[in-house]
């Protein structure tokens, strides 16, 4: 148990200082997850439905993990996006600004998102074309279940886009 | 007199106060810039009590809050409008006296050798007040405190790895929601001020060892202070202090009963929405000259982001940037200039910083960011130039 050159003292010195150790350390674990998320929170990580319910040209939110997702069913006068659309003319992308994380608004006469804080734009495909955003409104991940679409979910149409690096 | 002797038996009362107080000497070569930390002190004191007035009945709940606030304390407690203008002013006000109070550390050298560890807990306050001042600005739970707490949360997600865990991490949610109230208010109310205690105590403490800096930057032994060239800080020094702190009171209430407004953004007054973001996002005014930094670098957001983060920072490093050996700014003609420069692009920062980003603000934006890095790199080059000087004999 001790060897020659450790003394009693010592030994007890590092045995405490070793446990104390662990106990710190089992302290800032039990706080580290005491600010994870909630139960009831990581429940609603999934969120179904039914993109047949938007009319063409129409524009819907819809809520996921507390974010604004913003729906699309574009209308042929509309920027075309074979890339970025969930499917046919469905844009499905997450309605927070890539600047800051404000919610640009729709406006329908120019058929564009602007954002509000500071000014930026983006067309109906979620690109963005002005101002500060530094990127595409992302794609949230989803899967596509005939006409329903399930966020939250990686499907095969979301890793093809992920891989062409589409998302985001 | 017979407690007082009890006491010193047990207390050592009489020694305490000597140290602390009767026999620590302030020099005489200073100007009323030297009252603001006792100003500091006083709207910290302030700040408690109407702080503690006020959780008597705010409630930390995200359906709670904004009634809580808007309704009980402001139209339902007797004078609970009172402390809540209080505590708003008092917060507002907070900071341009430490910005003063920084302000003349930086001009009479107080960061130099021996009192780096002064500047460096000093700094370590700011930065304490400044996320004591983020957290509070949330209880509310306005729109403005809403969405400032979710844009500066978002930052973060800017870490490389880890960010955007680290992001839910800190809300407890996908968005600001109830548990970044709750664990906004425990920080706000108990951990942040319990640290700012702390470490203000290490700082006067720093101070009584070291010593008031003085506007000549000259080193005084503690003999010296005591015969002529330094006065007791109590009760002589204090005694003026009163008198400023009564002025500064008048002032400061002044403010809380007919000018309360510049500490309420109207938009706070519309209860968060989480669907909506208001027109226009901006920090209150004493963090609009850092925020107008993290928006100076309008072509790349993530030069923006380290430019606002070391603009946060780089003043804690005074003391290794600025090794010229004169102390005080009074003997320093290119830093004179240097320092005011410095002073005046802070308040044009600070200004452009509740302009809208466009055209010709967003350039305005980028020169006033680089001349605000520009004076701390500028200053070993100073000092280089000083230092010759100093060799060659005056």
């Amino acid at each position: 148990m001790t060897d020659e050159k450790m003394s009693r003292r010592d030994f007890l010195l590092y045995a405490m200082g070793g446990w104390a150790a662990v106990g710190v350390g089992g302290v800032l674990y039990a706080m580290y997850k005491t600010w994870e998320p909630l139960p009831e929170v990581k429940a609603q990580a999934t969120v179904s439905f039914d993109l047949s319910t938007v009319q063409p040209g129409e524009f819907k939110v819809i809520s996921w993990r507390g974010k604004p997702v913003f729906v699309l069913r574009r209308t042929p006068d509309m920027v075309q996006c074979k890339d970025r659309s969930v499917k046919d003319e469905y844009t499905v992308v997450m309605g927070i600004c890539t600047h800051l994380g404000c919610i640009p608004n729709w406006e329908a006469d120019k058929k564009i998102w602007h954002c509000p804080c500071h000014g930026g734009e983006y067309d109906a495909c979620g690109k963005n074309i002005f101002g500060p955003p530094p990127r595409p409104l992302d794609v949230p991940p989803f899967k596509i279940e005939g006409t329903t679409i399930v966020l939250g979910e990686e499907g095969s149409e979301y890793k093809q886009m992920k891989e062409k690096g589409l998302t985001t | 007199m017979k407690f007082i002797d009890w006491l010193d038996e047990r207390l050592a009362v009489r020694e305490l106060v000597k140290v602390m107080l009767t026999e620590y000497y302030v020099p005489k070569n200073i100007n009323f810039l030297w009252s603001f930390g006792v100003l500091v002190m006083l709207v910290f004191a302030i700040l408690v009590v109407s702080g503690i007035f006020l959780l008597m009945y705010y409630k930390p709940d995200a359906h709670l809050a904004f009634d809580s606030v808007n309704k009980t304390i402001m139209m339902d407690v007797e004078y609970g409008w009172l402390f809540r203008h209080t505590h708003a002013v008092a917060a507002s006000i907070m900071f341009l006296v430490l910005y003063i109070h920084m302000a003349r550390g930086i001009y009479y050298g107080s960061f130099k050798p021996p009192r780096e560890i002064v500047w460096i807990t000093g700094y370590i306050l700011f930065v304490l007040m400044s996320a004591t001042a983020f957290t509070g600005y949330l209880l509310p739970w306005g729109q403005m405190s809403y969405w400032a707490a979710q844009t500066i949360t978002t930052l973060f997600e800017k870490i490389p790895f880890i960010g955007p865990d680290l992001v839910v991490w800190i809300r407890g949610n996908y968005i600001v929601e109830d548990a970044t109230l709750t664990r906004f208010f425990a920080l706000h109310v108990v951990f942040l001020p319990l640290l700012l205690i702390v470490f203000t105590a290490i700082h006067l403490y720093a101070v009584r060892i070291v010593g008031s800096n003085n506007e000549d930057g000259e080193r005084y032994t503690k003999e010296e202070k005591k015969h002529g060239k330094g006065i007791p800080f109590w009760p002589v020094f204090m005694a003026k202090e009163f008198f400023v702190m009564s002025v500064f009171l008048i002032f400061f209430f002044y403010l809380v009963f007919y000018q309360y407004k510049f500490a309420m953004d109207p938009i706070n007054f519309q209860p968060a929405d989480y669907l909506q973001t208001p027109m226009h996002i901006y920090p209150e005014w004493y963090f609009l000259a850092f925020y107008e930094v993290l928006r100076g670098f309008f072509f790349s957001q993530n030069l923006g982001l380290i430019a606002f983060v070391l603009s946060m920072f780089i003043a804690a490093f005074l003391p290794w940037l600025d090794k010229s050996p004169i102390v005080s700014g009074k003997h320093r003609p290119i830093y004179k200039v240097l320092f005011w420069i410095f002073i005046a692009d802070f308040v044009f920062l600070t200004i452009l910083g509740k302009l809208p980003p466009t055209g010709l603000y967003a350039w305005l934006g980028f020169v006033g960011s680089l001349i605000y890095f520009a004076f701390f790199l500028a200053l070993p080059i100073v000092s280089k130039i000083e230092k010759k000087k100093v060799a060659g004999g005056r």
